[in-house]
C-alpha cells in the first residue's frame, strides 16, 4: 500500500502488512546506500499489528522505482551471502574429512 | 600564510577519511559507563563534503563480504561474518529464530489419559518434542486441507502401568511412527460404509523413497514426557506438522541465535613491569599476557582479543586510561 501524494512521486510512505524489523531494518540500510535517495526511515505503528510504514524521499526520481531497486539489491547480497556461506561450509567440511582421514592413515 | 582549508593541509590524508574519523565511523568504543559511536554511518552522502565516498555498493559488498567456520558440529556451529552490516546480521538471526520451518507435535488425539498430567498439558509437551524430519520433504497444512502423507507424520503413544508395577516414566522412546497414517476411526454417518480414519493417506510413508533410509522419529530419545501410577494408562495419537517459529517457539529449529561484534582491545600506554602483571590478573578470560622484553623486563600485551566479553574489569578503578576497548561494526561472530 502506498501513501503519496498525486503531484509529487520522489516522496511516498509504503505500509506493508506481515513484516517486521527483520525486513524494514535491512531495506532501510539498502536504501541508504542509493545516491538517489533524500531521506528513508521505518516506523512500526504499533507492536501488536504486524505492519511497518517505510517512507522514502528522493532526489526526484519516483519513490516507487527506488524502493523496488533496493529491495533487489537486498535480494542479490543475501542471494551473495548464501552461497558464500555455502562454499565455505562445504570447504571446512571437506577439509575436516581430509584431516580425519590423515589421522587414521597414520595410525 | 595562504589561507588554506583544514581539509586541503599536508597531514590529512586525501580521500579517506581522517584517523580519528575512522575511527568513529567502523568501531563502537565502549567506556566504563556506556558505548559511544553505536550509531552506523548509514547514509551514503554522510562524507560527500570530505570527498569521501560512503556508499556500500553491491560489487563492492560482494568483493568484500568473508565467511570464516570455526566450529561445526551437529548441534552447535560458530562462524565469522566480516564486511556486513549489523541491520543485515540482525535480520539473519531473526530469520534463523523465527522463520526457518521444522516438523513440530501440532494435533493429539486422546483416547485415554488417567494419568495426573491434564490433556492439553501432555499434549503441550508432546509439541515441543524435537522431531528429526526434514521439513523440505513436507508441504505445510492448512486449515482446509486434508492430512496426508505429504503434509503429516503421524505418532503413536500407548503406555500403561500395571497394579502392583512401580511407578513408570514414559519418555519420548515410546513415541512410535505409524507410516500407514492414522488408527483411530472417525464416526461415519451411515456405518455400513468403510471407516474413516483422521488422516487420508493414499500410501505408507514406508514407501516413499525419501523415507526409506531414514525413518522418522524423535531426536533425542530420552525425553520424559510423562510419569505413570500404578493402574494409569495414557493411548494417543499425535500428529506433526510443518510450522514456522513466529506462529508458535515448538517449531523454531535453533535453541537460540545470537551473534556479538569482533572485540579489540587497544593499549594506550606501553605497560610494563608490575602493573603489567596486575593486569593480565585483573581479565578473567586472559585477554592479556607478559612479554619479555630483554634485561628481565615485563611487557603487557594483548594476546587473545576475540575471548574478551567486555566485563570492563581492565579499566575499572584505574586512575589513567590504559586500555581502551572497542568493537569491529562489520565483523560479526
Amino acid at each position: 500500500m502506498e501513501h503519496g501524494s498525486l503531484t509529487d512521486l520522489s516522496s511516498s510512505t509504503f505500509s506493508l502488512i506481515d513484516e517486521d524489523h527483520t525486513l524494514a531494518n535491512s531495506v532501510r540500510f539498502t536504501l541508504n546506500q542509493d545516491p538517489r535517495v533524500q531521506f528513508c526511515g521505518y516506523s512500526i505503528p504499533h507492536p501488536s499489528d504486524n505492519k511497518v510504514n517505510i517512507r522514502v524521499q528522493t532526489t526526484g526520481d519516483p519513490a516507487k522505482d527506488v524502493l523496488k531497486d533496493a529491495l533487489q539489491n537486498l535480494m542479490l547480497m543475501c542471494k551473495h551471502v548464501r552461497t558464500t556461506f555455502d562454499d565455505t561450509v562445504n570447504d571446512f567440511r571437506a577439509t575436516e574429512k581430509v584431516e580425519h582421514i590423515d589421522i587414521n592413515s597414520d595410525r | 600564510m595562504p589561507k588554506v582549508s583544514a581539509l586541503d593541509m599536508p597531514d590529512v590524508p586525501k580521500g579517506k577519511l581522517p584517523e580519528h574519523l575512522e575511527v568513529q565511523r567502523t568501531r563502537v568504543v565502549c567506556n566504563a559507563d556506556a558505548p559511544i559511536y553505536t550509531e552506523p554511518f548509514h547514509y551514503s552522502g554522510a562524507f560527500a563534503l570530505m570527498g569521501v565516498d560512503n556508499s556500500v555498493t553491491l560489487e563492492s559488498f560482494c568483493k568484500n563480504l568473508k565467511i570464516e567456520v570455526i566450529e561445526l558440529t551437529e548441534d552447535t556451529m560458530e562462524f565469522d561474518m566480516i564486511g556486513i552490516d549489523a541491520s543485515l546480521a540482525n535480520a539473519f538471526r531473526r530469520i534463523l529464530i523465527a522463520e526457518v520451518p521444522t516438523m513440530a507435535i501440532e494435533n493429539v488425539l486422546m483416547v485415554n489419559n488417567t494419568s495426573v498430567i491434564p490433556d492439553e498439558v501432555l499434549a503441550h509437551r508432546l509439541g515441543l518434542i524435537p522431531l528429526n524430519a526434514d521439513p523440505k520433504l513436507f508441504e505445510y497444512l492448512s486449515e482446509h486441507d486434508t492430512p496426508n502423507e505429504r503434509n503429516t507424520i503421524v505418532f503413536k503413544l500407548a503406555v500403561s502401568c500395571k497394579k502392583g508395577s512401580p511407578r513408570l516414566t514414559v519418555k519420548s522412546d515410546q513415541l512410535k511412527w505409524l507410516p500407514g497414517g492414522s488408527e483411530l476411526e472417525m464416526e461415519s454417518p451411515t456405518p455400513s460404509a468403510k471407516p474413516r480414519t483422521y488422516t487420508s493417506f493414499s500410501r505408507s510413508q514406508d514407501s516413499m523413497p525419501e523415507f526409506a533410509n531414514k525413518p522418522l522419529g524423535v531426536k533425542h530419545q530420552d525425553i520424559i514426557i510423562d510419569k505413570l501410577g500404578p493402574g494409569q494408562a495414557i493411548e494417543l495419537e499425535a500428529h506433526a506438522v510443518k510450522g514456522i517459529g513466529k506462529v508458535h517457539a515448538k517449531w523454531s529449529p535453533v535453541a537460540t541465535a545470537w551473534y556479538r561484534m569482533l572485540p579489540e582491545v587497544i593499549l594506550l600506554k606501553e605497560i610494563k613491569g608490575v602493573d603489567a602483571e596486575k593486569l593480565v590478573k585483573k581479565c578473567p578470560v586472559n585477554v592479556f599476557d607478559i612479554e619479555d622484553v630483554g634485561k628481565g623486563g615485563k611487557k603487557a600485551v594483548v594476546a587473545n582479543p576475540r575471548a574478551c566479553t567486555l566485563c570492563r574489569e581492565c579499566i575499572r578503578g584505574v586512575n589513567e586510561p590504559q586500555v581502551e576497548l572497542r568493537r569491529a561494526k562489520d565483523h560479526f561472530i
